[in-house]
């Protein structure tokens, strides 16, 4: 048990940074997801279980796909004002 | 300031923050090692005293239940921040869509097809059954509510959007949200109107491990629930709003 | 001192979470380092309140004297949670209408506020 607690945080402890330094949001909403799951993986092995569903829900689903929607509206919108400018 | 004098600033004091942080957590008593009077207090007395069996919920809709409903009203004002941020600013208003049909569909993969939408049906049962489990299992009315928001995107990814439409901008939804944070400052007066204090748990407990025990636990759960599938629903359609337009004007 | 090191883990996030913040270029960037800051507090929460043998602080097949890891803390990270996700979903709609307005998400770029 001792073991998989250590693994469990170095592997939060190295998700960290490849979340931050993915610099294009298009790919990091996807490496924020997995950092999601891997901290409630974490929230698990720790014997929170009431915090992991939290977590799952809202650090996996929600949150990237809040992210991702803001991301096409936001396309749309360039779009149009793309095609407005040609015109 | 440019880039690399901020980056430079930036890593000259977090190198001091990082000794700040290493001095005052060498002060904490090493991990595993728990000793706080609370944490025992509450794990011994609070299956009698609330006839509960998830301690942590009946901390978070009973011990704690100010503070839950301080968090409800954070996620009442952000959808409302929300909508308002993004409240249609020509003139005519926002073109109710009630001419959308269930039939209304994009072309999509019949994989995905498939697959979302005999997915919807089990993920529904699931949000109902973790948001009215509160005080038996982990998961309260939070993590439930989240659930069965996310079952109408299912419904977008199928590619129905008009089904999509219908159900998320529908007056239910918004009933739904207001519904359930004003329920639960209605359950908190009504424990002032039986003469307890405010938010007291007055109403009998039950038996332990029953559906319906722990009192008014399990009613604010479900309430928070409502809440909480309410606000998220609106979230999306609020971001999706254009571009479903965009799709069912195209069809039209 | 080997077991003080998952605190330096939550002080090792909660740095990281702040360099994405203080050198982004670009706003949606920004508000995810936002919530892998946030995920430090978790980690200080969890690992401060984890009692070794202890298990989930839920009594549906338990006795109720067995040895748990405490549960106020856990109480404090749901709260935590909802906060993150509605600090999310409102600094991304002001991002989207800093775009509509200035057309671009380049903080850099963003020379409305400064007169």
């Amino acid at each position: 048990m001792r073991l998989l607690q250590w693994m469990s945080l170095l592997l939060v402890a190295v998700a960290a940074p490849g979340v931050v330094l993915t610099r294009d949001p298009k790919p990091q909403v996807v490496t924020l997801s997995f950092y999601g799951l891997l901290c409630a993986l974490m929230f698990f092995i720790f014997q929170a279980p009431d915090v992991a569903l939290s977590q799952i829900t809202i650090g996996a689903v929600m949150l990237p796909l809040m992210i991702l929607l803001a991301l096409t509206r936001m396309r749309r919108h360039n779009q149009q004002k793309q095609r407005k400018g040609s015109k | 300031m440019n880039l690399r004098a901020r980056t430079t600033l930036f890593l000259v004091s977090a190198a001091a923050l990082a000794v700040i942080f290493v001095l005052a957590f060498l002060d904490l008593p090493p991990m595993g090692d728990y000793r706080g009077p609370y944490g025992y207090v509450v794990t011994q007395v609070a299956v009698y005293e609330r006839h509960a069996t998830d301690v942590v919920n009946a901390i978070n809709y009973d011990y704690r239940a100010f503070d839950t409903l301080g968090e409800e009203f954070i996620l009442f004002a952000a959808v409302l921040g929300v909508l308002l941020l993004f409240r249609p600013d020509d003139k005519k208003g926002h073109k109710r869509n009630s001419n959308a049909q269930e039939q209304d569909e994009l072309p999509v993969s019949d994989a995905l097809r498939i697959s979302t939408q005999a997915i919807m049906g089990l993920m529904i049962v699931f949000g109902f059954y973790i948001a009215t489990h509160g005080q038996l299992t982990p998961g309260s009315g939070f993590q439930g509510g989240v659930i069965l928001a996310s079952a109408p995107i299912l419904l977008y990814l199928a590619g129905n959007v008009g089904a999509f439409e219908k159900i998320t901008s529908s007056a239910l939804v918004k009933v739904a949200e207001c519904g359930g944070a004003g329920g639960y400052a209605i359950i908190g007066i009504s424990a002032l109107l039986a003469g307890t204090h405010f938010l007291t748990n007055f109403v009998p407990l039950g038996t332990t491990g029953d559906l319906f025990s722990s009192g008014t636990i399990a009613v604010i759960s479900v309430c928070v629930g409502v809440e909480v599938t309410g606000g998220f629903v609106q979230l999306t359609q609020i971001y999706l709003r254009k571009i479903v337009e965009a799709e069912l004007r195209k069809k039209s | 001192m080997i077991l003080h090191v998952p605190y330096f883990i939550a002080a090792w996030i909660f740095l990281w979470g702040l360099y994405g913040i203080v050198t982004s270029k670009n706003l949606v960037h920004q508000v995810v380092c936002l919530a892998v800051l946030q995920t430090s507090t978790y980690v200080l929460l969890l690992t401060v309140g984890y009692k070794v043998g202890g298990t989930a602080p839920v009594f549906a097949d338990i006795p109720v004297g067995t040895t748990v890891v405490d549960p106020l803390v856990q109480a404090l990270m749901l709260t935590d949670i909802v906060v993150e996700a509605t600090v999310a979903a409102l600094l991304l709609a002001m991002v989207v209408k800093a775009n509509e307005l200035a057309n671009t998400i380049d903080p850099e770029e963003l020379r409305i506020l400064t007169g």
